[in-house]
């Protein structure tokens, strides 16, 4: 039992990463490239490891603590995470909401650190991402509040193992929190993660002064963020299989989540970005369509 | 019979936050004409223990007087003002799904207070006739083009039949008709009128009609 519990641990940080490459690949397919390999962002990550690490003086603590404390954050969000029908090692009645602010916490830290870089440029990418997450946590909130009302229960752990029967507000919750997953990653109708150059990029902006390990402790972290997210949505429609069936669960959640990055490229390749001015509003209609479920699990 | 049912209001209160936010005035059309279809479908599965000819009869004709009719003269209104493809709000479109939220709520704690009985299993549909009778009121209030209205208006009839549908069954098929045949009318007569009143003023703009004295 303890180690069912562990399993999505270290599910989630051997195969974080793997979800870019397969999202990379998709996209080169859907283009009709080679495409860089499936192992790129492992790559990546070993690469900025091995470097040293600048720091501009301007910066204090606060610069170098960004990502140690985002990774480290996303972490917890992890552990609080199981496998479909297992207890994850943090459960406890209400953690639901300490996952979401676990990772608002991660985005705090990325925040303070890119205005502690005083860049003009930073402070803009800061602003944005805050004034996006405070309209998509809303949206992930009152998601997970249908779902622990609909399950009675306030532990994700109990609420993953709890949904087997998809009905009418589960699918508005999961339109909800699709979106939600888009935007905190910042994929694509969002935000594009290949640009480093345009003036709407959104995430990859606060962290253009990170260098080193730095750089791939924020890589790491953002894939493990969308690894927790991701593994919440994908528990979330996966049906329960009662009993000592850890390998099968196991196998069902890994392959759900790299069919959630497939869908992730196949939506990258065929939708282009939205105007920065539309992205508000795609984030209230999540909202809505949460709060909706919410209303329709009230009755 | 429930989930079926359920189903369909949910898709109808989803068409309603769509019409909401959507900004461009054909795809609110197109949302309108789905929502026609799926009443007249509605018609059909609320009664589907005691299906009648009278019943199919006023399915049909709302599903073919909704969902084609009315957004095709609301198309053909379009071409010949040869208005903007956009809706104009006073109120903006992300303020207008929060309201429309707010609108569902108003609309569930009202549903409940009507004494209306609705038969069992229909206990969501006052709320969502209501919520697109509301819907419909804001889009009328709330839009300035005047092909708005007549959509605004078009949703607000809806919302009634929605309403009408399971809470007045003993309504004569001729009545029903005849409110059919209402709405019909005053959309093409709104048609026509959209297209004199843009002929005459170079715009429908209904913000700027109240200028027009003397």
């Amino acid at each position: 039992m303890q180690t069912a519990g562990y399993m999505n641990i270290i599910l989630g940080l051997v195969f974080a990463p793997l979800l870019g490459g397969i999202i990379n690949r998709v996209k080169a397919v859907f283009a009709g490239r080679t495409g860089q390999p499936l192992l790129q962002p492992y790559y990546d990550i070993y690469k900025n490891f091995r470097k040293g690490a600048v720091y501009s003086t301007t910066t204090s603590w606060l610069f170098r603590a960004g990502p140690i404390v985002g990774l480290a954050a996303a972490l917890v969000a992890l552990c609080l995470v199981p496998v479909n029908g297992a207890t994850a090692p943090l459960a406890f009645t209400g953690d639901l909401l300490l996952f979401a602010y676990m990772l608002g916490l991660m985005r705090f830290f990325t925040v303070l650190a890119a205005l502690d870089t005083g860049s003009s440029f930073e402070g803009m990418g800061a602003s944005r991402e805050v004034f996006f997450s405070a309209l998509a946590e809303p949206a992930l909130l009152l998601g997970l509040a249908t779902v622990a009302r609909r399950t009675g229960t306030l532990s994700l752990s109990e609420l993953l193992a709890a949904t087997s029967a998809t009905s009418p507000e589960l699918v508005l919750v999961l339109a909800a929190l699709g979106i939600v997953f888009l935007c905190e990653n910042a994929r694509i109708p969002f935000d594009d993660p290949t640009t480093h150059l345009e003036l709407t990029m959104i995430h990859e902006v606060m962290v253009l002064d990170h260098s080193g390990p730095d750089f791939g402790f924020i890589q790491y972290g953002a894939a493990l963020k969308a690894w927790v997210l991701g593994s919440v949505i994908v528990g979330l429609i996966l049906p329960v299989v009662g009993g000592n069936f850890l390998l099968l669960n196991s196998v069902a959640l890994l392959g759900g989540m790299f069919l959630l990055a497939v869908v992730v490229g196949v939506i990258e390749s065929t939708m282009a970005r939205l105007r920065l001015i539309r992205v508000p509003q795609l984030l209230v209609a999540a909202g809505s369509l949460a709060l909706f479920a919410f209303i329709l699990s009230m009755r | 019979m429930t989930p079926v049912i359920d189903t369909t209001m949910m898709l109808l209160i989803l068409s309603n936050m769509a019409l909401l936010g959507l900004s461009r005035l054909r795809s609110c059309i197109a949302v309108a004409s789905f929502q026609g279809m799926l009443l007249g479908l509605f018609t059909v599965f609320a009664h589907m223990q005691a299906l009648t000819l009278r019943i199919l009869l006023i399915a049909a004709t709302s599903f073919i007087l909704k969902g084609f009719v009315f957004p095709r003269l609301l198309r053909r209104s379009i071409r010949e003002a040869s208005t903007q493809n956009e809706m104009e709000p006073y109120v903006g479109y992300s303020m207008s799904v929060m309201a429309g939220m707010g609108m569902l709520g108003a609309a569930l704690w009202l549903g409940s207070k009507l004494p209306l009985n609705p038969a069992a299993g229909m206990d969501f549909v006052v709320p969502t006739g209501l919520t697109t009778f509301f819907t419909g009121l804001f889009l009328i209030v709330a839009r300035k083009n005047a092909l708005t209205q007549c959509l605004g208006y078009i949703i607000l009839e809806n919302g009634i039949y929605a309403i009408g549908v399971i809470s007045v069954v003993e309504i004569p098929a001729l009545v029903e008709l005849g409110i059919l045949l209402d709405a019909f009318v005053a959309v093409l007569v709104m048609g026509v009128a959209i297209y004199h009143i843009n002929r005459e003023f170079d715009h429908i703009d209904t913000d700027q009609l109240d200028t027009l004295k003397g």
